[in-house]
């Protein structure tokens, strides 16, 4: 397995040590170690089953971890614990305005009042959805409402977006759209961390891959260069498109 | 005695006419049950959350108490209403069987299961479509009840006329703890037991109808906020 040097990177970063998940007897996470630095575009790739969402879920504290620590090392700041907007694979919209689906988020997070309303407006126009702000956010697009869960968790002023898979459901126009928003936050400093399958969507997204099979990362790599030469077999034959068992 | 026919006849002319016999024990039906609906309401929609939220040792057995009291026979809830307010009984003191007050205690305690059980599983089900979103924001149990409560408004507010279509449409508990007074506490379902055995069939038959249409609007209006939320918010 090829892991990452932890102690080289000097910028702030998420650091996975020993991250093992067991649910239902099974090892979902085993024993995962993992520098994510916070502002990158980091993807995890892997089949079905690898164990992708629960890493994010990991990080973000939604599953209980049976072993290790997920920590933030801040380089130049004393606040280590980041802070992380979470989108699923499927978005989960309120039965409210679109507008009003981002105040939600706001308000959870103890945002005031007075703030919430121009946030949301801000946040909505910055995705380009200004023309459905008003309107029931169940009643928008599958392309328009994950953008809008995009923006609803950006809003949040998270140190990073934890991204489950966000355009396994939405058609390829609107998946463009999504990719290219992603890639205009991370150019002003909003980095990921995604899952995905799709193999051109990773190699248009990340600056670093995460190789993930059956509960273990196989190996973190530069994107240029996991694409051109990976190190791991599993890898290899991942990207020839053979089935991993 | 009275067709069919003639006594419709006369009872809506008692509707039409306004008779001053009719129309208050309308009014105090319509007071009674909808006090007894929100009394209801105050205790079984807290209490649902707090299962509906809550995992205890215990839980499905609570689930399955509540969901069975759901059918509870009104003559028992009256008769056991009427044994706590009796002077005898352990709220004697509050001197109020046979008072509109009692009506609305029989009528909450008789309802409250019912929405309780009914808002329970409403929140549940908004819990299973929202609780991942929620936790993703790392929300508080109160951020949480407050979410699910407000998503599942108009799901709520239909529980809320269900409740109230009970507590109307009943008879056993209101006649065994109001007594069925003239004026005091007669309501249209005891009046409508009353008058059919003396054979006055027409206001019999006007309480019925005004009865019907009250469920019927209940009914109605059940439909027509699922209907607006569904196009409203999707």
């Amino acid at each position: 397995m090829n892991q990452p040097d932890l102690a080289g990177l000097g910028r702030a970063r998420l650091e996975l040590r020993g991250v093992g998940v067991v649910h239902g007897g099974l090892d979902i996470l085993h024993r995962v170690d993992l520098a994510i630095p916070i502002g990158d575009r980091t993807v995890v790739l892997g089949p079905n089953g690898a164990g992708k969402t629960t890493l994010l879920q990991a990080i973000h504290g939604l599953v209980s971890l049976s072993s290790g620590t997920v920590q933030g090392v801040g380089a130049d700041r004393a606040d280590t614990s980041f802070r992380f907007g979470f989108v699923f694979q499927r978005p989960v919209m309120l039965r409210r305005s679109a507008q009003a689906n981002v105040e939600h988020a706001l308000a959870v997070l103890g945002v005031p009042a007075a703030q919430r309303r121009e946030r949301a407006q801000r946040a909505i126009a910055d995705v380009g959805l200004e023309y459905a702000a008003h309107r029931p956010a169940r009643r928008l697009s599958g392309g328009e409402q994950q953008r809008l869960a995009v923006t609803r968790a950006n809003a949040l002023d998270p140190d990073c977006l934890l991204l489950d898979e966000p355009t396994a459901n939405v058609d390829p126009a609107a998946a463009a759209a999504l990719e290219r928003y992603l890639l205009k936050l991370a150019a002003a400093g909003r980095g990921f961390v995604m899952t995905t399958h799709d193999l051109a969507q990773a190699r248009r997204l990340a600056q670093t891959v995460v190789f993930m099979h059956r509960g273990r990362v196989e190996e973190v790599a530069p994107a240029g260069e996991f694409f051109a030469l990976p190190r791991s077999e599993l890898a290899r034959r991942f990207l020839n498109g053979e089935w991993l068992e | 005695m009275n067709t069919f026919g003639e006594s419709l006849a006369t009872a809506l002319g008692l509707i039409a006419g306004t008779d001053p016999q009719l129309w208050p024990i309308v009014r105090l039906s319509l007071a009674v049950s909808g006090l007894a609906t929100v009394a209801a309401a105050l205790i079984a929609f807290p209490l649902a959350a707090w299962i509906a939220l809550t995992p205890f040792r215990g839980r499905g057995v609570v689930v399955a108490t509540m969901n069975a009291l759901m059918g509870l026979p009104p003559v028992v809830v009256g008769l056991v209403v009427y044994l706590l307010l009796s002077r005898a009984g352990p709220f004697g003191a509050l001197g109020i069987l046979f008072t509109p007050a009692a009506m609305v205690v029989a009528q909450c305690v008789l309802v409250a299961p019912l929405m309780a059980a009914l808002a329970r599983q409403t929140l549940e089900d908004a819990l299973v479509e929202y609780d991942a979103y929620l936790r993703s924001l790392h929300a508080t149990k109160l951020q949480r009840v407050a979410t699910l409560i407000r998503e599942a408004r108009f799901s709520l507010l239909t529980v809320l006329l269900a409740g109230f279509g009970r507590a109307a449409a009943e008879v056993g508990a209101v006649m065994i703890v109001g007594g069925n007074i003239d004026g005091i506490t007669r309501v249209m379902t005891t009046t409508i037991a009353l008058e059919t055995s003396k054979g006055d069939l027409a206001l019999a038959l006007g309480l019925g109808l005004v009865l019907v249409l009250v469920v019927l609007l209940v009914n109605a209006c059940a439909h027509g906020i699922r209907v607006y939320s569904a196009r409203r918010y999707g």
